[in-house]
């Protein structure tokens, strides 16, 4: 969080120093200060961690809105065709984050990546049970989301 | 110029999104697979939307607000779809051809 703190250090001395405080002159500092904590990584212990954080985030999120729109093409070619192609089924995907927080990210990212939808989560946060669209095979379901999407949430939190 | 065509496209986008998010509502088979199309088609379209309105009123309170509001939906739409979802087989909707897990049935209606 240090190193966060003086990346908006640079932002706002950088908005000071060009004259003008204002959102996007901020974020271009905010740009600018980072590109240079970059430069300077050996100098700054813990950056490392900071960067390889903000990387792991920015993944998240890029994989998380292109999955979003995969899914809802998934649906759109469903619902138009004139024959309902759903294979439906009840998954059970045995859990390794911890913490509600975790858990919370998952099953969020999970209802909104394509042909998944959280159904209930066991009172000890260790079981998801998913509805998926396409069940034929569950242990290929339970592969993809272990190591899909509980590994990247798992990265970005810790 | 180029940004009028780009908020047009995304409009329109956004609204077919909505449309089919609505329609799956109507035709799909059971409650469940109709929580996948209003879910991930209906956030899809009104984020869609939401982008073009901040672009096109393009002041700092419209953004955040536009920005805020899409953050919203993708925090509350998966909640909603999973208790709607789980009170329907709770209250054992007929499902259509649904394979269940050993145990999944006893560990859900609990």
């Amino acid at each position: 969080m240090n190193i966060f703190g003086m990346n908006i250090a640079l932002a706002i001395a950088w908005a000071a120093l060009t004259g003008e405080i204002t959102l996007p002159s901020l974020i271009v500092g905010f740009a600018l200060g980072s590109a240079a904590l970059y430069l300077t990584r050996p100098l700054f212990p813990g950056s490392d961690r900071y960067f390889k954080r903000t990387f792991r985030w920015v993944r998240l999120v890029v994989t998380f809105l292109w999955e979003l729109i995969v899914s809802s093409v998934q649906v759109v070619i469903d619902v138009l065709t004139p024959q309902h192609l759903a294979r439906p089924g009840i998954v059970s995907v045995p859990l390794d984050v911890k913490g509600e927080m975790e858990v919370l990210f998952l099953t969020n990212y999970i209802s909104l990546t394509p042909g998944t939808l959280c159904l209930d989560v066991t009172e000890d946060c260790n079981t998801l049970y998913i509805h998926a669209m396409f069940a034929d095979d569950p242990d290929e379901i339970r592969r993809h989301i272990k190591e899909g999407v509980e590994r990247r949430v798992k990265e970005a939190m810790e | 110029m180029i940004v009028e065509y780009i908020m047009a496209a995304l409009v329109l986008l956004g609204g077919f999104f909505c449309f089919i998010a609505g329609l799956g509502v109507l035709r799909l088979p059971d409650v469940l697979i109709r929580m996948h199309a209003s879910t991930k088609a209906g956030t899809l379209g009104s984020g869609l939307i939401l982008i073009a309105v901040a672009i096109f009123f393009s002041d700092i309170g419209t953004m955040t607000r536009a920005l805020a509001t899409i953050l919203f939906l993708l925090m509350t739409a998966p909640v909603a779809a999973h208790m709607i979802g789980r009170a329907a087989f709770r209250s054992r909707v007929p499902l259509w051809n649904t394979k269940l897990e050993e145990g999944a049935e006893e560990k859900l209606s609990r």
